[in-house]
């Protein structure tokens, strides 16, 4: 099921071309895995932390390449709670077979927080030989012998959600919980609650072309040159929110929105929080270019490592 | 004979972390515990904060059904702020939600369960999987299943489409709030909505019913396992007017009788829970949500809610058994070939067959089809460029609670605002029914009794333990 360079091209094109990222990711997807992918497909060991599975669920999202392919065509999926045709014992000794068989070589895809508080108690995610494994301890099994890490989503990058005031499960992101374990495998972080899935899927392209490229060490070294300072890929989140907004010219010329029945004029009366949110939702869009959020409402800044408290009150810019 | 442990930790495809603890004597299940094996802490998150924010954090309790989490906190703040959203933003949210239902269990049959009759393709991630998997459908059926498999990861993304269309994205939307919608369909989006309905709902017509009706005449031993208490309650889904009509009606079903809903008879029990002791038993309005994993004896982070003292099984099959439509066409028509059995309504089916492992499945492909026939007719019913929002504003005390049902099972949510802050948060959502343990009088969750008597002659491949959770949705 490998794919060949055309067939390749053919089928990312729509992830990143054609939407106004920034140019230097068009000849990546255009030349990238293409390469990369008529051997191995690279395994993946997809964890679910403390999370809502919508970061899954977005992926599957995808339009192009679509998720069919993504699956069966890219990477090797080898371990989804939510996908995969194995439970029980059984799927968590291939998790520990795989990280074996590929060790350096393997990614570990983190969706959800981790809990720290209680001894990981707060999410356990399986049992092998009757003793249970919690998110702390799988993280610690496989992150040392990882290739690299991709937080997906806000909880997974920063905490998020399980980590808000009030939250007493001492939750952290990939970033932070690795430092506090002294563990250096790279870390990419993929915010969003939920990432839009181009992010997902377009980061995974250029990472693997890199890599293709220039080896598994130096291939990294050029992905985390991309990484703006909260570990994001500045193509896709380099830009705020509120400067490309197609209502800033309602906002430079004075026109608000008072309430959600007046479809014209600037959302900041609103409570959008365009002006400290980074992404490209405003030009990308979702669900195949339907419609986003500000369009629909208000930005709430689900990109952001402040979120959700340093968003809140949503709805409200005072 | 001797009796086996068997525990399956994580069961998969499902949303969440579970664990299944079996008892197994002579190739049958004789004790069940249940586990659910991750806590948040939503209740203590929201306190505190301006209500409107609820409706955006509770979505992340669940990303496959965000829009009924958003539709239970919206309403619920619609009832404690004297909201009276207007019929546009009534139809609104219908189409989003209905949109999502459609999305949801498409993508619970194809692939969260599919893959428990169907062999996937030799690669991962459908390997590894048993070794003895129970695969019974001839070679031509099984490729029509994989074939499905991959249309319908297509369809549930048209699907989401339709969400987002007036949702603004998904999962995670941002066009229910409390007062109606933010999204006012016009004329165009209602277009895109209705071209993207017509590729989901003919996919459930022509694909997922049959499929489903088909599976079952290989598997007719799944009609006769996994029946538990058959008590079911549903809190009623869809409203069809702004009196209280729904399009699933509410009601109760215990020890055969049928009764009236009455939120009232809701209570948490939380012996087995990893939750203080001393908040056993409150009604949800009452409710507290206080981890304590040290307690002795607790085994899950799932509270055990009760209806007036019973454990009782929500989503689908409750939806459909309370109200008791008329099937679909194709389903009469394949009941009547295939089955040999003359059906009219649902309760036709018979009380048995449904409550099962593959009753269950029929319950929720038929409610599919239901539900995309009313999607048809709020397509036609809403007037473009009506307003869907009513202003309102926050008193700076308040209560209120909602009920809705989400694609997988009974919802409610409750809130009370002092000073215009939340100061309590109550949740009580479907898995929480299903997936719960024991209660404080010892007796087992919904899921937990429905595991009791399936069989499982081969304790190395216990796959109709599986079927069983699947069939649930958890």
């Amino acid at each position: 099921m490998s794919l060949n360079r055309r067939d390749f091209v053919k089928l990312c094109t729509g992830t990143v071309a054609g939407f106004g990222v920034a140019q230097m990711f068009h000849p990546a997807i255009h030349e990238a895995l293409a390469e990369t992918l008529t051997g191995q497909r690279p395994p993946v060991i997809w964890l679910q932390g403390q999370g809502c599975t919508g970061c899954s669920v977005s992926l599957l999202n995808n339009v192009n390449p679509s998720i069919a392919d993504v699956l069966l065509k890219i990477i090797s999926l080898e371990f989804h709670p939510t996908v995969m045709g194995s439970e029980g014992v059984q799927a968590i000794d291939h998790i520990r077979a795989i990280a074996k068989q590929f060790k350096g070589q393997f990614f570990v895809v983190v969706e959800g927080a981790i809990p720290l508080a209680k001894d990981g108690k707060f999410c356990i995610i399986g049992e092998a030989g009757h003793k249970e494994i919690s998110m702390v301890d799988i993280m610690k099994e496989l992150a040392p012998n990882a290739a690299a890490m991709l937080a997906i989503g806000t909880c997974a990058a920063y905490g998020g959600i399980p980590a808000a005031k009030g939250s007493e499960t001492e939750s952290l992101g990939v970033s932070a919980f690795l430092k506090s374990c002294n563990i250096a495998t790279p870390v990419v972080n993929i915010p969003g609650c939920p990432p839009q899935p181009d992010w997902i899927v377009g980061t995974l392209a250029v990472a693997l072309k890199f890599i293709n490229e220039l080896g598994m060490e130096k291939g990294l070294a050029e992905v985390v040159k991309l990484l703006d300072a909260q570990g994001r890929p500045k193509p896709f989140f380099g830009r705020n929110v509120h400067e490309n907004c197609p209502f800033l010219k309602d906002f430079d010329e004075g026109k608000f929105s008072a309430n959600f029945n007046e479809k014209e004029g600037c959302r900041y009366d609103l409570g959008c929080k365009g002006p400290a949110a980074y992404c490209d939702s405003f030009e990308r869009k979702w669900n195949g270019g339907v419609n986003w959020c500000v369009a629909n409402a208000t930005c709430i800044g689900c990109t952001e490592p402040d979120f959700p408290d340093g968003k809140s009150p949503f709805y409200a810019n005072k | 004979m001797a009796k086996t442990t068997i525990a399956i930790d994580p069961v998969t495809r499902i949303e969440g972390h579970l664990k299944a603890e079996v008892v197994v004597e002579n190739g049958k299940v004789v004790d069940a515990h249940l586990s659910g094996g991750m806590y948040r802490g939503f209740e203590q998150i929201l306190r505190g904060r301006d209500p409107r924010d609820s409706t955006q954090i509770v979505q992340r309790i669940c990303g496959v059904c965000p829009t009924s989490h958003a539709v239970a906190s919206a309403s619920a703040q619609d009832v404690a702020f004297k909201v009276k959203v207007t019929n546009a933003g009534r139809l609104t949210r219908n189409l989003i939600q209905g949109a999502n239902y459609l999305q949801s269990h498409i993508l619970h049959f194809y692939h969260l369960t599919a893959l428990d009759f169907v062999d996937g393709p030799n690669t991962a991630p459908f390997v590894p999987r048993y070794a003895q998997s129970d695969h019974r459908l001839p070679a031509e059926a099984n490729k029509v299943g994989v074939d499905q498999y991959i249309e319908a990861l297509e369809v549930r993304r048209v699907a989401h489409e339709m969400v987002a269309l007036f949702g603004g994205r998904m999962p995670h939307v941002h066009g229910i709030v409390p007062g109606g919608t933010t999204e006012m369909p016009t004329k165009a989006a209602l277009l895109e909505y209705a071209a993207r309905f017509k590729k989901v709902s003919e996919f459930v017509e022509k694909k997922y019913l049959p499929l489903v009706y088909t599976v079952g005449t290989v598997y007719p031993d799944l009609f006769k396992q996994g029946q538990g208490f058959k008590n079911c309650v549903s809190f009623g889904v869809f409203p069809l007017d702004t009196m209280g009509t729904n399009l699933l009606k509410a009601g109760a079903y215990i020890n055969g009788k049928d009764e009236p809903f009455d939120a009232s008879k809701i209570t948490e029990d939380v012996k087995y829970s990893w939750f203080k002791a001393e908040t056993s038993g409150l009604p949800f309005s009452k409710g507290r949500t206080e981890p304590d994993v040290e307690k002795s004896g607790a085994y899950s982070f799932v509270k055990a809610p009760r209806y007036n003292g019973a454990a009782v099984e929500v989503g689908p099959a409750a939806r459909m058994w309370v109200a008791n439509p008329e099937l679909s066409p194709v389903g009469k028509t394949m009941l009547k070939e295939k089955y040999g059995l003359t059906a009219n309504r649902f309760r036709d089916l018979g009380e048995d067959n449904v409550f099962s492992i593959m009753g269950r499945h029929v319950a929720r492909a038929e409610e599919a089809w239901l539900v995309a026939k009313a999607v048809e007719g709020w397509m036609k019913e809403i007037k473009p460029g009506e307003k869907t929002w009513t202003e309102f504003e926050i008193p700076s005390k308040a209560e209120g609670f909602a009920t809705t049902e989400a694609p997988r099972g009974a919802l409610i949510h409750y809130l009370s605002v002092e000073d215009k802050k939340i100061a309590n948060y109550q949740i009580v959502s479907a898995t929480l029914w299903n997936c719960c343990p024991r209660d404080d009088k010892n007796l087992r969750g919904p899921l937990e009794q429905a595991l009791i008597g399936v069989e499982v002659p081969d304790i190395a491949n216990p796959v109709n333990v599986g079927r069983l959770i699947r069939a649930f949705d958890p």
